[in-house]
């Protein structure tokens, strides 16, 4: 019992980190029907950047409290990372939204491997490790335990989130961004700055990841030039999961697929009789992704992906 | 009509010339810039391979690699210590290259429904996935040894014949890798063969007309289908052929060598070519097999400006390559090296 | 649902003396909430040119999307000849005679006028990929026939001298004709068109009816969507309207255009 419960806590909280990454990946697909290849990288960009802060203050200051000096970092690394996802949709998608479908996603592999190099250039090819700045309290709940980290980051992504969709239900922004969702073309018509609209999609998405990437490194208490990789990855599995282009999908399908690799790697020795180990939790991500476009490309709460006629 | 001359002479000596290349580089530049050149043979078959489902069919597939690993893996399982067998080179490469072409089917199939940027991540995760199972298995069950990778592959021997020492000839020594450069030449040679005879035909038209309307294509009869699994049958051939020859060259293959990178940098050696134009692919695959030497020389340049080399050269490469496939997205869409008939085109409709 | 009586009567008496190609009968479908086509049946006979017109989104496309498998239809059947065509995919239709073109041109873009040719000719050829790659005797002959074949039909539409430009390259009017040429490299024994005179100036389409004449002469039989309505009443032999997804009326030009439902529901807009 206390196994189950322990993997349900580290899952939920794994899953809401994905659902805020996978957050980015849905918003731009709902609008431009790109896969934002670069998003992870953006991601990474943002716990490097707010580790640099964070390493700085930690040796400059040492006595300031912990959760200010994070505050500093996200604050650095939210407005880098918009500029970031902002310099790229100007300078590689929108000068291919007309060309043809390959175009745009190469140019996005493209940009995904500047940033890469660009952190590795930058900060090493080292693990940086997260300074220990935050308390480190732990509670037994039921046999299993919490950290307050744990805690912090799923009230933090539960926040956000719920902040998200106010904005998009209730803004202008917001009904113009569904309004964009739906057809270019007529939102433009109707008076829509779809420039701004897309803008503005890829600076929250930006800027959600930049959280989520202060969220991944200071959960697993390291960052690296190589992480955003197979973070968008899942990040996006989670977003085809819940039904890529939905709100509520990338949040769900965040969770569903945090739960499945926490899981998963609990049990994967049990049920394959030893055969394989928790070193295969990375595979689950892809066999969701695979088995979702198979069997239900809609994902659970998507509308169609299938090319129309 | 301009003269030009017999098409014998042309081909004579291109074929004098590549059989001398070995020799000239040699002795002009160095051993190492032979081993490159087999290097870049073996590359301009993978992005032939990679050409065919991305630059006629146009569907990026982004774990290309996968079936690079697999003939590789292929090979050393059957030629080398670890399983104790030592099967002949001939007969492991097509086994290789037809495991390969069977795993190309099962993993393109549950794709073809996608549209492109969906079968883009779903073939990174299928690449992705062999890799951590070529990382893992090497429990309970040692079947790949793990990160270690597998060593002392055989290279490739015909009879007492092996391609991994030297051998007098003709009164000439030809050392392994002079060899190796003619062997990988002559499975060059075959794969631009196989791909210029399928592009100017009824399949190779048929996979250009899916990649340009797939839905027209299936309206004008096309079994879109059967001939996209096609096209990632043929690319998954040469790149298990190309996985073969690799572990038999190196003599050593471990998981690092089939990396995502890997299966990017062929997608830019395509890319920065020319996508479904042999010759650019061609070129592409050169040009960036031999990059990463001459970027060496950028270590020099910064140790003469500076005194101190700042950036690690082998470090440049792949932000070169990022930079490379944005440009050339953004500025030459249809690569470095555009196919004649768009340059035929583009001087029709100029005069 | 029925069409008006006096229209019923007429087309019975015509189908009497003419073979029936393509059948459709009751095919219904529907997108989410909306009925694109409800209960269509119509018939086309054997070497005639039968016009499908109708207001803008009547379903005339639907049902040409529905009949060459591009949709899967809810309810009904498809025949053509005697061969069940629904439920079958694009690539089946056409191998079973039905071929068409598009509203909004679909042309291979990066290959040429005769490559895009060609490719119409996939279906009715069978060489592999090792017939390729070593050039068979059974292949080149092949390739021969197809590429004369093609020559030929580019001659027949008029842009032979245009067989090396990419396709993108060609003007309005001869995308249009090149995709016609395209679809009759399929040999098809019905030709569905879709709005084949959109866009053409008056001289092109006096020399697309004239194309369209010899098309039928040659015992091709047509399915029209046209909006042009002096082509279609000049051109077609019997006439189907549909109005939001149910069809009003089918008969001759003269029967369709007296007809008080298609005067109605082309009232403001263009009169047939």
């Amino acid at each position: 019992m206390d196994i189950f419960l322990q993997q349900l806590i580290n899952g939920l909280v794994l899953g809401s980190v994905y659902a805020l990454v996978a957050l980015g990946y849905t918003m731009v697909y709902g609008i431009l029907e790109l896969i934002n290849f670069a998003h992870g990288e953006i991601t990474m960009m943002g716990a490097l950047v707010a580790l640099a802060v964070i390493g700085a203050l930690a040796l400059a200051a040492p006595g300031l409290p912990g959760v200010l000096v994070l505050g500093a970092g996200l604050a650095v690394a939210i407005p880098v990372c918009v500029a970031l996802g902002l310099v790229i949709e100007r300078v590689a998608y929108r000068p291919l939204r007309n060309a043809p479908r390959l175009a745009p996603l190469i140019t996005a592999i493209g940009v995904s491997i500047i940033l890469q190099n660009v952190a590795m250039l930058i900060w090493g090819k080292q693990y940086i490790p997260f300074p220990a700045i935050l308390p480190e309290g732990r509670h037994q709940v039921l046999g299993a335990t919490v950290s307050d980290i744990q805690i912090a980051i799923l009230v933090l992504a539960v926040l956000i989130m719920l902040a998200l969709i106010l904005v998009v239900q209730k803004t202008r922004l917001g009904r113009a961004m569904r309004a964009t969702a739906q057809s270019r073309q007529v939102a433009s018509l109707m008076g829509v700055d779809v420039n701004r609209v897309i803008a503005a999609t890829f600076a929250i998405g930006s800027a959600l990841a930049a959280v989520a990437g202060v969220m991944v490194s200071a959960y697993y208490g390291l960052a690296h030039y190589y992480m955003g990789f197979l973070l968008g990855l899942k990040a996006f599995s989670a977003a085809v999961l819940g039904g890529i282009g939905n709100l509520r999908g990338a949040m769900l399908g965040g969770l569903l697929l945090g739960l499945i690799e926490s899981f998963g790697a609990g049990y994967i020795g049990d049920l394959t009789g030893g055969f394989l180990g928790s070193n295969y939790q990375d595979v689950f991500a892809f066999f969701v992704l695979i088995a979702v476009l198979v069997f239900r490309p809609s994902g659970l709460l998507g509308a169609r992906l299938v090319e129309r006629a | 009509m301009k003269r030009t001359p017999p098409r014998w002479l042309a081909f004579s000596l291109l074929a004098l010339g590549l059989a001398l290349l070995p020799f000239l580089v040699d002795a002009g530049m160095g051993r190492s810039w032979v081993r490159l050149l087999d290097l870049a043979l073996l590359y301009v078959i993978l992005a032939l391979g990679l050409n065919i489902v991305v630059g006629y069919a146009g569907l990026l597939d982004l774990g290309y690699v996968a079936f690079y690993a697999l003939g590789a893996y292929v090979y050393a399982w059957l030629a080398s210590p670890h399983f104790g067998l030592h099967l002949p080179f001939w007969a492991v490469l097509p086994l290789g290259a037809a495991l390969a072409a069977l795993f190309g089917v099962l993993l393109g199939a549950p794709t073809l429904r996608l549209r492109g940027d969906y079968l883009a991540i779903v073939t990174l995760g299928f690449g992705e996935i062999i890799r951590i199972f070529m990382n893992n298995l090497n429990a309970p069950v040692n079947i790949t040894n793990g990160p270690q990778g597998i060593n002392l592959i055989d290279p490739v021997r015909l009879g007492s014949f092996s391609l991994n020492q030297p051998h007098r000839l003709f009164g000439v020594t030809f050392t392994g890798i002079h060899l190796t450069y003619y062997l990988f030449l002559l499975f060059t040679l075959m794969v631009i063969f196989i791909s210029m005879r399928l592009e100017d035909s009824r399949i190779g038209r048929a996979w250009v007309a899916i990649r340009e309307d797939e839905i027209a294509a299936a309206a004008t009869g096309i079994n879109t289908r059967n001939l996209k699994l096609l096209a990632f049958a043929m690319g998954a051939t040469f790149g298990g052929l190309a996985g073969g020859l690799f572990a038999s060259f190196q003599g050593f293959i471990s998981p690092e060598s089939f990396n995502l990178m890997e299966s990017i940098m062929i997608l830019c050696m395509i890319v920065l070519g020319g996508m479904g134009h042999i010759p650019g692919v061609i070129f592409g695959a050169v040009v960036l097999t031999l990059l990463p030497e001459a970027l060496r020389y950028t270590g020099d340049w910064q140790r003469d400006l500076f005194g101190h080399v700042y950036v690690d050269p082998a470090d440049l490469r792949m932000l070169l390559f990022g930079v490379a496939l944005v440009a050339v997205m953004l500025y030459r869409p249809a690569g470095l090296l555009p196919s004649t008939r768009r340059r035929r085109e583009f001087a029709d409709a100029k005069g | 649902m029925s069409a008006p009586k006096a229209g019923n009567l007429l087309s019975d008496r015509l189908d009497a003396e003419l073979t029936p190609l393509l059948t459709v009968s009751g095919v219904s479908k529907a997108f989410g909430g909306l009925q694109a086509l409800s209960g269509i049946s119509l018939r086309v006979n054997a070497g005639e040119i039968f016009g499908l017109i109708g207001p803008n989104g009547a379903g005339k496309t639907t049902l040409f999307n529905a009949l060459t498998g591009l949709y899967t239809i809810d309810r009904g059947e498809v025949r053509l000849g005697g061969l069940r065509l629904d439920g079958r995919k694009p690539h089946q239709v056409l191998q079973a005679g039905l071929a068409r073109t598009f509203q909004n041109i679909r042309l291979f873009a990066e290959m040429t006028a005769l490559e895009n040719v060609l490719v119409g000719r996939h279906a009715r050829t069978r060489s592999g990929v090792v017939g390729a790659v070593l050039r068979l005797p059974a292949t080149r002959r092949e390739e021969a026939d197809s590429r004369a074949h093609a020559h030929a039909l580019l001659q027949r539409v008029g842009i032979a001298q245009h067989a090396h430009r990419l396709a993108r390259n060609l003007s309005y009017g001869d995308q249009r004709r090149l995709e016609i040429a395209r679809a009759l490299a399929t040999e098809p024994t019905l030709l569905a068109l879709d709005e084949p005179a959109a866009g053409m100036n008056p001289a092109e389409r006096a020399a697309l009816r004239e194309l369209l004449l010899k098309l039928q002469a040659d015992g091709v039989t047509l399915l029209l969507i046209e909006h042009d309505v002096k082509l279609v009443m000049g051109l077609c032999t019997r006439l189907a309207v549909l109005d939001y997804g149910v069809k009003i009326a089918e008969g001759t030009p003269d029967v369709v255009s007296r007809d008080p439902r298609v005067v109605a529901a082309y009232l403001g807009d263009e009169m047939p």
